[in-house]
């Protein structure tokens, strides 16, 4: 069928064409160059880390956000026992079969921050894409705040521009102003371009930026934790599933091959 | 019945005890013996064979694991999200039994097509198995039915907008098509009471069809018995006592060969689910994890994986590919002219309708016949039987060019499925229409391909070699 055909080619070479030229737009319209994700180390193994984790995101995240799938109690899981829970995680009259829930309501969050603050149970498998994985993202995220006087808060971020949330651990890691390098695209000089270069350090913080980084990893790794606090015992399963049916598999393979062996 | 070497002409042996007792009463012995020990299939069944007995496995993996999800489970859509949270933290073993669930979706589909594609290289769907492959293309319709009301109920943001964006095609629908996607919902959007109905759907009405035509299914296969890799009937060479030469019993050899098969599945099943269960967000997708927010459309909506290559064929279907498609049209209707040249009164038919068509084309909006595009992708699998005019079966004995070609249409679909994933763009619009008028051609044309070329002789017995 030659009509349909000569038009499918045709459309074929221009869809190439306008492909081509439509991404060189969208990229050049983004006025902020999105930032690559580090790398979040990975420490769900690591009781300590997510012990640490634990406090850091009881005293920094829970008083605005909630982890209304977690109960104290699950926190068992990563080597505390009761009373270390019910004495320094626990706040208010919150009981150890409870859920992680927050007193602030919905409407006071909307008028405080102009949204509500998401849910941090499963926050780390909601915010993996095709950018990497969800801890990755709260990694960086939580690193690359930076202050900046046109927003209500008087902070920004570079992962979440715009964000609603100031940074909540700048005690930890002081505040810093970020620096960009506005130029012209050279794709299209009339397009600028606002790329990070660097921070500047205005007031430091209780932690230096190694120990930071490591409290944010910690932080991380415990809502990795959270988000399937059976994920390790999934896997050791996983192994003697694996290893069963492997064994299984030949055992099967042999009694196979014992009737075939009769086919002829 | 048409064949005796199945259902009794050779009556079993008296039994006595319990065995007897129960068979005086419930033809036990006799049901066994036709249906597993004195069914014949062909010896020679090869790795793609598999596929038929896994989709059973992963029927009752799905239906037993998803009961007890139903004892935890909430239909509700304040209570929906969370009670699957409640399921994977506070029930016990309750993350098992709920990625068990998510794979064996994915699983189901996996194992299905690779049976459906089976059926395609083989020819299995040739006479005399119609009926095999039409209650098979209606257990995939129903699967593909099943999945999408099932992946509503998580309640997460895929779930809702997903289920928003399907209901809706069926509005493109003229006239009626307001009403029906208003009827489907129950409500204005998708909403609690659509929860509920498509729960109801999901966990009866729809499994109580697939478990009916499953039966259907296989009641077919045992009556004409199972194709093979050669397309030869083994029933056409018997020996004295009317067994079939070059079969062996289902039961013990196909049942400890299917063994060793669900075994190897079992290892990868478990892998996916011990240590990939989200398998990169594709059998669980990221956006999921979120729920529901009727006002928060996300910025992307993708189905999950089975469904892309369908969906990409909706997608593809703008108003230029419907122009496409007026051309494909008056090209088929001058060839029908042409052909029928000497009898007036079917030209005419064929003017009529085709022309019927490109009116309708012309007129009626470019969604409505990506939902024709979309629906007819599916259905045009029922209509194989009579498409393929080789004059031989299997693929094995056709052209070598034929293999090229149903390689072909594997790929093809694969990139459909690929590009209905991704956000749209130009490019991948282009590809997605080239993809959709090879996955029509193919079907489309095959009255006249299949009867190309130089076939291969077809032996009269099996090949087979001897393990």
């Amino acid at each position: 069928m030659p009509a349909p055909l000569s038009s499918l080619m045709r459309r074929l070479g221009l869809g190439l064409l306008l492909g081509l030229t439509l991404q060189g737009i969208a990229s050049a319209a983004s006025e902020q160059q999105e930032i690559p994700l580090d790398h979040a180390p990975y420490r769900v193994n690591n009781v300590l880390a997510l012990q640490k984790g634990a406090r850091l995101f009881v005293n920094y995240c829970i008083g605005c956000h909630s982890a209304k799938y977690m109960r104290y109690d699950s926190l068992r899981g990563i080597d505390l026992t009761k009373d270390q829970i019910e004495h320094n995680l626990m706040f208010g009259d919150a009981k150890i079969g409870d859920t992680l829930r927050v007193s602030m309501t919905p409407a006071q969050a909307e008028k405080w921050f102009g949204t509500e603050p998401p849910d941090l149970s499963i926050i780390t498998k909601a915010l993996a894409s095709h950018r990497g994985s969800g801890a990755d993202y709260l990694y960086t995220y939580l690193r690359t705040f930076y202050r900046d006087d046109t927003r209500p808060t008087g902070w920004n971020n570079l992962v979440f521009p715009g964000v609603g949330m100031p940074n909540p651990l700048w005690r930890l890691q002081g505040e810093r102003a970020a620096n960009f390098r506005i130029a012209p695209d050279p794709a299209d000089p009339a397009v600028k371009l606002k790329t990070f270069v660097g921070y500047t350090q205005l007031t430091k913080g209780a932690e230096s930026t190694t120990e930071y980084d490591s409290s944010v990893a910690d932080l991380v790794a415990y809502m990795q934790w959270m988000a399937e606090p059976d994920q390790l015992l999934r896997k050791r399963l996983g192994v003697i599933v694996l290893i069963f049916l492997g064994l299984f598999s030949f055992i099967t393979w042999k009694l196979k091959s014992e009737y075939w062996k009769d086919v002829t | 019945m048409a064949d005796q070497s199945l259902h009794g002409a050779r009556v079993a042996p008296e039994h006595g005890g319990l065995r007897g007792w129960v068979d005086k009463r419930f033809p036990f012995s006799s049901l066994w013996s036709a249906h597993l020990t004195e069914y014949y299939a062909p010896k020679n069944l090869n790795f793609w064979y598999y596929f038929g007995s896994l989709s059973i496995v992963v029927l009752a993996i799905q239906i037993i694991s998803g009961i007890f999800l139903t004892m935890n489970y909430k239909p509700d859509a304040a209570l929906a999200f969370g009670s699957v949270e409640y399921i994977m933290r506070d029930v016990n073993w309750g993350w098992l039994i709920r990625y068990i669930h998510s794979t064996g979706a994915s699983a189901f589909f996996i194992v299905v097509y690779l049976h459906m594609f089976r059926g395609l290289i083989y020819g299995s769907y040739r006479t005399p198995r119609e009926l095999i492959w039409i209650f098979g293309c209606l257990i995939f319709l129903c699967l593909m039915a099943e999945a999408f009301f099932g992946y509503l109920l998580p309640w997460g943001q895929m779930s809702f907008w997903g289920a928003q964006v399907i209901v809706n095609l069926f509005s493109a629908i003229p006239y009626i098509g307001p009403d029906l996607a208003v009827w489907i919902r129950g409500d204005y959007v998708v909403s609690d009471v659509t929860l509920n109905r498509f729960f109801a759907f999901h966990v009866i009405a729809i499994p109580l069809l697939l478990i009916g035509l499953v039966g259907s299914h296989i009641i077919a296969l045992h009556q004409v018995g199972s194709n093979n890799p050669d397309g030869v009937e083994i029933k056409d060479n018997k020996d004295g006592r009317g067994i079939p030469r070059d079969g062996v019993a289902f039961h013990p050899y196909y049942t400890v060969h299917d063994l060793f098969g669900l075994s190897v599945f079992l290892m990868i099943f478990c892998a996916v689910v011990f240590f990939a269960p989200q398998f990169g967000g594709y059998f669980l997708e990221h956006n999921n994890f979120i729920p529901a927010n009727p006002l928060k459309t996300p910025p992307h909506i993708a189905p999950v994986w089975y469904f892309t290559p369908f969906y990409s064929i909706l997608r593809a279907t703008t108003s230029n590919t419907v122009h496409i498609w007026m051309g494909v049209v008056v090209v088929a209707t001058l060839f029908a002219l042409w052909r029928n040249r000497g009898k007036p009164g079917r030209a005419l038919l064929f003017a009529v309708g085709g022309g019927l068509l490109f009116w309708a084309l012309g007129s009626v909006d470019a969604k409505f016949w990506g939902v024709v595009s979309m629906g007819g992708a599916v259905i045009i699998f029922l209509f194989l039987p009579w498409l393929d005019r080789s004059p031989v079966k299997s693929i094995r004995y056709r052209p070598t060019w034929h293999r090229a070609i149903y390689a072909l249409f594997a790929v093809n679909f694969i990139v459909l499925g690929y590009f209905g994933i991704q956000p749209p763009s130009p490019v991948a619009y282009s590809v997605a229409l080239t993809c959709t008028l090879l996955y029509f051609g193919f079907f489309f044309l095959m009255p006249w391909w299949s009867r190309l070329g130089k076939f291969k002789p077809v032996p009269q017995r099996l090949t087979y070699k001897a393990h």
